[in-house]
C-alpha cells in the first residue's frame, strides 16, 4: 500500500461560509485504494473538508486534484460525474421517498459499479425494506442506506461523513465489517471521525484535522505510541 | 324525474345533476391548473402567479395556429387545427416558460417569497396587457373541434361531447402526472430535490436545469388546458385571471406543493362549487374561499399537505 498513485491530492484548500473562514489551508493525500481519516474536534474543518471536496462548499480556492483533474471551480453535479461518491454527516435520506428509490437515485457516473445484489449482500437489513419510505428505518439502517447507495454509481473515491455517529456499539461495528469489505473491493475511502478507536480499525492513515488545516499525519501503526498526543489535539 | 332533498329543501334533480356536470367540467380545469402551480410550488418554491396567463397563452397559441393564414396572409402558412395544437400550443408555451425561468424566476428563488409572487404577478399583467392592447377584451371563438360536434343526452341535462372529452382528458392529465412525480426515476429525482437540492446536486444531478425544465413542465400543463379551453370559454386576453384566484385557493386547499391534493380538491370544488349554484346560487363565487378558510383554521397544511 505504500507508494500507490494519489487517488485524491488536496493542496492549500480554503474555504469560507460567508465572511467566517472554514479551511485554512488543508493539505493531505489519499492514495488509491488507501482508507484514510479526517480526525479532529467539532468545528475543526473535517466536514467543511468533505464539502468543500464535493463542491457543495462553493466558496473555496486552492486545489483538488481527483485522478489527475482539478476541481475546484467545478460545480457539485460536474464532481460527483468524475466519479465521487459522497456520504454526508446528516445521511440526506429523503422522506419522500421508498428505501428502493432512495437507493437508485444517486446516477451512475461510471462502470464497475456494485449491483444491487451485491448491495443487499453487504446489507441485509435493506433487502425486504425496498417500500418503505426512507426515514422509516432506524438510525442504524439510514446510514447503511447513505453508504449503499453511493456503491451503485460507480465511484471510485467514498467520502464518508462520520458513519458512526450516534448509532449503538453493535451497528458501529457492523459498519466497519463494511468498511473492510470496500477496501478490499478497492474503494479509495476518506472518513471523517471523531471516534479515533473506531477510526484505527479500519483505516491506514490518519489526518489530524484542527482550526481548519492538519496539523499532524500519523499511519495506523503509529497511532498505539502517539496516543497521548493524539488525545490532547482531540481535546478527549 | 325525481326530486333530491338537500339542507330540508327539495331540488329538481335535473337542475341538481346539471349543476355538477357543470362543476365537473369546471373542476377538470381548477385541476389541471392547481396540479402544475403544485408542481411548480413543490420543487421551485415559487407561487406562479403567472399560471392563469400561461393558460390564457395556451388558448391564445392554439387560436393564433388555427388562424396563421388570416395572421399571415401570403405567408403561405397553413391552419393548424385541434389536435395538433394540442401538442404544439403546450410546447411552445412550455418553451416560453423556459424562458421565462432562465431570464427572470431564477433570480427570485434566494430571495423571499413575495419577490416571485410580485414577478410572476407581474409578468402576468404585462402579457395580459399586451394581449389586450392586440386583441381586445372582446374575446375570439375558437370552434369545437368537429369529431366532437353532438350530445350526450343524459335524460336530466344534454352533454356535449366536447365537454365530456375534457373531463376525460382532465383525469388522464392529472393522473399521468401524479404517475410521473410519484411513480418514475425522474419524479424521483424530482422529489429529492424538493427536499435537498444541494445533496441531489453533488449527486451528479444539474438541479438548476431540472428546475427549469419542471417550471416548463407546469407551464406546460397551463397552456395545455388552455388549449382545451378554447373551445368552451371565449379565447381573452383575461381568460385566466378570475380563475387564477380559485387556483390557488385548491392549491391552499390540498395543501401547497401536494400533487395529489391538487387534483383531488380541484374536482371537489368544482363539484362544491356546483352544488351551491343550486343551493345558495350567490354564494357560488364565495364558496371556495369559504372552504379555504375553513380548512385553513382546522388543518393549516391543506387537506394532503405534509407537515
Amino acid at each position: 500500500m505504500t507508494e500507490a498513485e494519489p487517488h485524491l491530492t488536496v493542496r492549500g484548500l480554503q474555504a469560507w461560509y460567508g465572511e467566517s473562514q472554514a479551511l485554512r489551508g488543508m493539505d493531505f493525500v489519499v492514495r488509491r485504494g488507501e482508507v484514510v481519516t479526517l480526525l479532529g474536534r467539532n468545528g475543526a474543518g473535517k466536514t467543511s473538508t468533505l464539502r468543500s471536496i464535493v463542491g457543495i462548499l462553493r466558496q473555496r480556492t486552492g486545489s483538488v486534484v481527483f485522478e489527475g483533474r482539478e476541481t475546484v471551480g467545478l460545480k457539485s453535479n460536474a464532481i460527483a460525474r468524475l466519479g465521487i461518491g459522497y456520504c454526508p454527516e446528516e445521511r440526506g435520506i429523503f422522506a419522500s421517498l421508498t428505501v428502493e428509490e432512495n437507493l437508485l437515485l444517486p446516477p451512475v457516473v461510471a462502470p464497475g459499479g456494485m449491483t444491487v445484489a451485491e448491495i443487499h449482500d453487504l446489507f441485509p437489513n435493506l433487502r425486504s425494506r425496498g417500500r418503505t419510505p426512507g426515514t422509516k428505518l432506524s438510525g442504524g439502517e439510514q446510514q447503511m442506506l447513505a453508504i449503499a447507495r453511493i456503491l451503485r454509481t460507480g465511484a471510485r473515491l467514498l467520502l464518508l461523513d462520520e458513519p458512526t455517529e450516534g448509532l449503538a456499539p453493535v451497528i458501529v461495528k457492523a459498519i466497519g465489517e463494511v468498511l473492510r469489505v470496500l477496501k478490499q473491493r478497492g474503494f479509495t475511502i476518506v472518513l471523517v471521525e471523531q471516534n479515533f478507536r473506531f477510526a484505527a480499525t479500519v483505516a491506514d492513515r490518519h489526518y489530524v484535522v484542527d482550526g481548519g488545516r492538519v496539523v499532524a499525519e500519523m499511519t495506523n501503526h503509529e497511532i498505539a505510541a502517539r496516543q497521548d498526543e493524539l488525545k490532547t489535539m482531540l481535546g478527549v | 324525474m325525481f326530486t333530491i332533498e338537500i339542507l330540508g329543501k327539495t331540488y329538481n334533480s335535473a337542475a341538481v345533476f346539471g349543476q355538477l356536470l357543470i362543476g365537473l367540467i369546471n373542476g377538470s380545469f381548477y385541476a389541471m391548473l392547481s396540479l402544475g402551480v403544485a408542481v411548480i410550488f413543490g420543487m421551485l418554491r415559487i407561487a406562479n402567479f403567472a399560471h392563469g396567463a400561461q393558460y390564457m397563452l395556451g388558448a391564445f397559441v392554439a387560436w393564433a395556429l388555427l388562424n396563421l393564414p388570416e395572421l399571415f396572409p401570403g405567408s403561405g402558412l397553413p391552419s393548424i387545427g385541434y389536435w395538433p395544437s394540442l401538442i404544439l400550443a403546450p410546447v411552445i408555451v412550455g418553451v416560453v416558460g423556459m424562458a421565462t425561468e432562465r431570464i427572470f424566476i431564477r433570480r427570485v428563488y434566494d430571495l423571499d417569497h413575495a419577490y416571485g409572487f410580485l414577478l410572476t404577478i407581474g409578468l402576468a399583467m404585462m402579457v395580459e396587457g399586451l394581449l389586450h392592447v392586440r386583441f381586445g377584451s372582446a374575446g375570439l371563438p375558437y370552434g369545437t373541434p368537429k369529431e366532437f360536434q353532438g350530445t350526450f343526452n343524459l335524460g336530466f341535462m344534454f352533454l356535449p361531447y366536447y365537454r365530456a372529452w375534457v373531463i376525460v382528458a382532465s383525469i388522464i392529465i392529472c393522473f399521468g402526472t401524479w404517475l410521473l412525480i410519484e411513480r418514475t426515476r425522474l419524479g424521483a429525482y424530482l422529489r429529492a430535490a424538493t427536499e435537498n437540492p444541494e445533496l441531489v446536486q453533488a449527486f451528479g444531478i444539474d438541479v438548476p436545469r431540472m428546475l427549469m425544465l419542471t417550471y416548463a413542465l407546469g407551464v406546460a400543463l397551463a397552456g395545455l388546458a388552455g388549449v382545451m379551453a378554447a373551445p368552451i370559454y371565449q379565447v381573452s386576453p383575461q381568460m385566466g385571471q378570475n380563475l387564477i384566484i380559485i387556483v390557488f385557493a385548491v392549491v391552499v386547499i390540498g395543501g401547497m406543493g401536494s400533487i395529489l391534493g391538487s387534483i383531488v380538491s380541484g374536482f371537489l370544488l368544482g363539484l362544491i362549487e356546483g352544488l351551491t349554484k343550486v343551493v345558495y346560487p350567490p354564494g357560488s363565487t364565495t364558496v371556495i374561499f369559504v372552504f379555504m378558510a375553513l380548512i385553513l383554521l382546522a388543518r393549516p397544511q391543506g387537506l394532503m399537505g405534509r407537515t
